[in-house]
């Protein structure tokens, strides 16, 4: 085989499975990948060459089976792998080694998925470019001087630089969706409680959702299957079937599905290349059969405004346990200094600017006599946009909108400026306050640089997300980077 | 409550915040948080223009009710791989420095 | 210290109490992870990702623990919530491995109850605020100070197996109209409590392994006056402390008032040792809590039918059951509030149940064995002697082979550690002697050594063999049947009755 870091992960699966290549030979291709670009992208804060390798030979030696037996996938750092060091992307956690697996990685590992390592994140995936890591920003495959999108820039770059053919992504806000927008790859976020939450570090509770990242739509379903479905040690997993996502991304059919247009996820503040690549997708879909209107969701407007208060608020508390008591980092223990005090400088030098923002923020949005105005109201209209969403699936079947309103911006551009850095996610966000899926598929280039579809669904309709993701991907030329950089 | 319009915090809100979520945060922190978060809480502050005086809030995303398990006994981990992100132990217990607090 | 006299105190002043109580729920597994609940197990050897509050783990509700706490709701008389969530509330504190403790702020799994109590023959009704379920902490061992206190301490060491057990907190409304006696109505309140409790089988309520612990809040006004200022007293943890601790407060605050002092709302700490509290942290800077719903975990909706039928299958309440003593075994109303309040009730009635009479396990709960208690200073049931083996005492006795005397020994012996009644009784030789050949000689002696006493029964004073009986008694240690030797005694003197 020729460049085995190239092929589709369905390809790789079916390659092995027929044992015209073995799974050893796979990671191996792709450990040496991660070798020779990582320098350069920083997708990466962990490589488990041993492990990657070990399982790799239990998959050749028919130990593990399954459609994606053998196909290598990186790993977002927000989730837990047993022993191998586990650091959301903080100081806070440096060298900690979880003891135990999140449901999603013991689902991999199951599955006969190699896992290479652990992708970079913005701390605590609070962010939207993967600057806010503690250990150095990931670079952007199509322009390394650009932002991969965050948080989950370390899987979506993974992907764009060939260095795994498949990876998992976390989104809150959209952190899958975003980083697959501006990195021309597949992101799906499922419906709040189809992938379990077990093991996964939480940022926001409620919002928090694990999902499949990958080069094409199929791919991403393949890896869907796999970590969806009901887990008991999530009591907010849904007990129910997966939708049939895979049977909906090998049929692509469009033809008489209804698709809204947001009114409210345009105009200012939306690049006009975006803004024509997403109409242009959207007459391509119409071409091919289906029915597109315009539909007006009120409250979207509002949506940012109710994440930056539920988000903060519920990570305030989820923050609360890194104490350097049971874990993680301590800062200043010299015998003198009272428990209150080490915890205190432990927290200050081991979250970052964004994550004590966010705290701090989230403690006043909590605080008595400011709960109702904020995290209450927040509340609320988390309510509205839900309604929105019930509203519209009265007339269509699907919401479609830009996945993000620029193309990757520079590194450094948006750093010191958090509201402008917040409106990344200004199109995202209302999937993750109502629980339904949404996925960003690509949608072409504007001046050389990807830019995404979302589209948006009912809960736990998944299937129609990727029915919508394979047809423009069959309409669409393939966006490959062209990885100029690379020597 | 915040008056109508924009609230402002300043730095002495921003250090009490610090104390309750046990940050240690120096001047120049103080200084810059305070400067961003009023900021931020400018632009939240929009949140109360949406009239929803009667709308019941959303704490849970999916409408789940519930969820149990039964009560039954599971492994625990060792307390070697409890013990084992442990910053400091002794006698097979955490170790911290001194509590100023009684709960 | 400085106080007024109790009753002195509330001849002045109107108390107003109201107690919380916190109970470990008797689950075999934790209140959100499947880690074991045993009491004194090597420390962080019940722990997992989710009760140790790692990153990513997950919290998923005991549903033995929401059904125990509807069962105590329903035993209080409270309403059960339709609908309810658990809330998280935010503070630091190292033996709380989150740093929020998952517990239900307004949303109580149970409300608006009462318990009646009997106090001095009046039944007092304590109206009950709510029945709540929430997580316990770990325990800190406070290493390098005084008596193991944490001022001073140079380290402490945190052990998280109790973090995570269930436990209810059961708060009372403000109890008012206590007059004379509101340490008594406070005590009695806690013993009906522990007993209704101990009769649905939630909790082994073990004061002094802390599986009931109480918090006392007491404030003091002069009649016709508006309420006090309360004081909170944490640490309360056994049913005597509960009397002392109100005892002690109500002095204190009458001290302080009469002064023209204030009462400081605070937490104040009780201290076993010494029976007094002293000041804790103040209350004026009060936390910020920042509660807010449980993201983690859905709501809980208790089926309506499934609440009937819980209320349905509840145990008889206590004071039925106090009833059944009085009109079925005999007792006094006085022996049955004795019993309530020495927390002796449903011993007795086990005892009885093995097979020993009602007087019997009266005399010995209330007697023998109260004075016990109270000496190792934990409470009558919690002593290391079974209802069984009380009755099996009980049952030598009655059959002649021990006296009083005797089956006192016996169980002391049992409450050392010796083993069974019959294993104590073997080893310590303490079967009444009934031989007559071993008995004559001791007859002999005590003929010989009160020559006096003899003469007299022998001239008809029969009563004077008293006398002679108790040498007997006296050389054989107690273990001579008193009968035969008085039998022997007027043989030898040949007096015949």
């Amino acid at each position: 085989m020729s460049d085995l870091t190239r092929l589709t992960a369905a390809e790789t699966a079916s390659a092995i499975a027929s044992r015209e290549v073995s799974a050893v030979e796979v990671a191996q291709a792709h450990l040496d990948r991660i070798a020779k670009v990582d320098g350069q992208v920083h997708a990466f804060l962990h490589v488990d060459a041993e492990g990657a390798l070990a399982q790799a030979r239990r998959v050749d030696d028919g130990e593990l089976s399954g459609p994606l037996a053998g196909v290598p996938l990186a790993l977002k750092d927000v989730l837990c792998q047993q022993d191998i060091p586990t650091t959301v992307g903080s100081k806070i956690l440096e060298g900690w080694r979880p003891p135990y697996d999140a449901t999603v990685t013991a689902r991999l590992k199951a599955a006969g998925v190699v896992i290479l390592g652990k992708t970079n994140m913005d701390e605590f995936a609070m962010g939207s470019s993967t600057e806010h890591s503690a250990y150095g920003p990931t670079h952007n495959p199509w322009d390394l001087t650009r932002i991969p999108g965050g948080s989950g820039g370390g899987s979506s770059a993974a992907l764009a630089s060939y260095q795994a053919p498949l990876a998992i992504g976390t989104d809150t806000g959209g952190s899958i969706r975003q980083p697959a927008s501006v990195t021309g790859t597949v992101g799906v976020k499922p419906t709040y409680g189809g992938v379990s939450r077990y093991g996964l570090v939480a940022f926001s509770s409620s919002l928090d959702q694990a999902g499949p990242c990958a080069r094409t739509v199929l791919d991403a379903a393949l890896l869907h299957e796999v970590i969806a479905g009901y887990d008991p040690r999530d009591s907010t997993s849904i007990n129910q079937p997966v939708p049939p996502v895979v049977a909906a991304a090998r049929s692509g059919e469009v033809k008489g599905l209804r698709i809204g247009v947001v009114k409210e996820l345009t105009g200012d503040g939306y690049e006009e290349g975006v803004q024509q690549r997403f109409d242009e997708a959207v007459a391509i879909l119409q071409s091919l059969g289906a029915i597109v209107t315009e539909v007006s969701c009120p409250h979207f407007s509002y949506a940012l405004t109710a994440y930056y208060l539920i988000a903060p608020s519920e990570a305030s508390s989820n923050l609360a346990r890194f104490d350097a008591v049971r874990y993680g980092l301590r800062v200043g223990d010299d015998g003198e200094r009272s428990l209150e005090e080490v915890t205190a400088l432990t927290r200050g030098q081991g979250f970052g600017a964004e994550v004590k923002r966010r705290i701090i923020l989230g403690t006043y949005a909590l605080s008595s006599g400011y709960y109702d105005a904020y995290y209450g109201q927040a509340q609320k209209v988390r309510t509205l946009i839900t309604r929105d969403f019930q509203k519209a699936w009265e007339s269509v079947d699907v919401l479609v909108a830009p996945t993000c309103p620029t193309v990757a911006f520079p590194l450094g551009a948006k750093l010191e400026d958090p509201l402008a850095m917040y409106k990344q996610d200004i199109c995202s966000i209302p999937s993750n306050l109502y629980g339904g899926p949404a996925a960003s598929f690509p949608a072409g280039l504007s001046e050389g640089l990807p830019v995404g579809l979302q589209v948006m669904a009912p809960t736990l309709r998944e299937d129609l997300l990727y029915q919508v993701g394979a047809a423009l991907e069959r309409a669409l030329p393939a966006a490959v980077p062209p990885l100029a950089w690379e020597n | 409550m915040p008056e109508a319009g924009r609230p402002t915090i300043g730095r002495e809100e921003v250090a009490h915040l610090a104390r309750l979520s046990r940050l240690a945060l120096d001047d120049s922190e103080l200084d810059r948080l305070a400067g961003q978060l009023d900021v931020i809480l400018g632009a939240v502050a929009q949140i109360s223009e949406v009239s929803a005086a009667d709308v019941p809030p959303t704490s849970h995303a999916v409408p789940l009710e519930n969820v149990t398990r039964p009560d039954v006994v599971m492994p625990s981990l060792t307390p070697a791989q409890a013990l084992s992100g442990a910053p400091s132990e002794e006698d097979g217990r955490f170790r911290v420095p001194r509590i100023l607090d009684e709960e | 210290m400085t106080a007024i006299p109790y009753a002195e105190a509330l001849a002045e002043f109107e108390p107003v109490i109201g107690l919380e109580t916190h109970v470990e729920l008797g689950t075999a597994s934790k209140m959100f992870c499947g880690c074991a609940t045993e009491f004194g197990a090597e420390p962080n050897t019940q722990t997992c990702p989710v009760c140790l509050g790692l990153p990513g783990a997950l919290p998923v509700v005991n549903e033995t623990a929401i059904e125990s706490t509807i069962r105590i709701g329903l035993a209080l008389h409270c309403d059960i919530a339709t609908w309810c969530r658990f809330a998280r509330k935010n503070y630091f504190y190292p033996d709380m491995p989150k740093n929020f403790q998952t517990s239900q702020y307004d949303e109580p799994l149970c409300t608006d109850g009462y318990l009646d109590v009997q106090v001095k023959g009046e039944t007092v009704r304590i109206p009950i605020e709510r029945v709540h379920l929430e997580e316990d902490t770990g325990k800190s061992l406070h290493v390098g100070g005084a008596t193991g206190r944490i001022h001073g301490a140079s380290h402490s060491l945190v052990d998280y197996n109790r973090a995570g057990i269930p436990l209810v907190e059961i708060v009372t409304k403000p109890v008012t109209g206590t007059g004379a006696m509101p340490a008594e109505v406070a005590k009695a309140y806690v013993t009906e409590l522990r007993d209704v409790l101990r009769g649905l089988g939630v909790s082994d309520v073990k004061m002094e392994q802390g599986s009931m612990r109480c918090d006392v809040n007491v404030s003091l006004n002069k009649p016709g006056q508006e309420w006090g200022t309360r004081s909170e007293t944490k640490n309360v943890n056994s049913l005597r402390s509960v009397e002392r601790a109100v005892r002690s407060e109500v002095e204190r605050q009458a001290y302080v008032l009469r002064e023209g002092g204030r009462i400081v709302q605070e937490t104040r700490h009780f201290h076993e040792d010494t029976g007094m509290s002293t000041s804790g942290r103040s209350k004026e800077e009060a936390t910020d809590y920042r509660n807010f719903p449980e993201p983690d975990l859905v709501p809980i909706a208790p089926d309506v039918a499934w609440v009937a039928s819980l209320r349905a299958a509840l145990p008889e309440a206590p004071s039925v059951r106090r009833r059944k003593l009085v009109e079925e075994l005999g007792l006094s109303e006085n022996d049955s509030e004795a019993m309530v309040n020495a927390g002796v009730l449903d011993v007795v009635l086990a005892t009885v149940a093995a097979g020993a009479s009602a007087a019997e396990a009266r005399n010995w709960w209330l007697g023998h064995l109260a004075q016990s208690a109270n000496a190792a200073g934990v409470d009558a049931p919690d002593l290391p002697i079974t209802p069984a083996q009380v009755a099996e005492v009980a049952a030598l006795v009655a059959s002649g082979s021990l006296n009083a005397g005797l089956a006192r020994q016996v169980v002391d012996g049992v409450l050392a550690g010796e083993g069974s009644p019959a294993e104590v009784v073997a080893a310590r030789g303490l079967a009444i002697v009934k031989d007559e050949g071993a008995l004559s000689a001791a007859v002999e002696a005590a003929i010989a050594a009160d020559p006096g006493a003899a003469q007299k029964v022998r001239d008809g004073k029969v009563a004077a063999v008293g006398a002679l009986v108790g040498s007997v008694m006296k050389a054989t240690r107690g273990q001579a049947d008193a009968g035969m030797a008085r039998a022997l005694l007027l043989e030898k003197l040949g007096v015949s009755e």
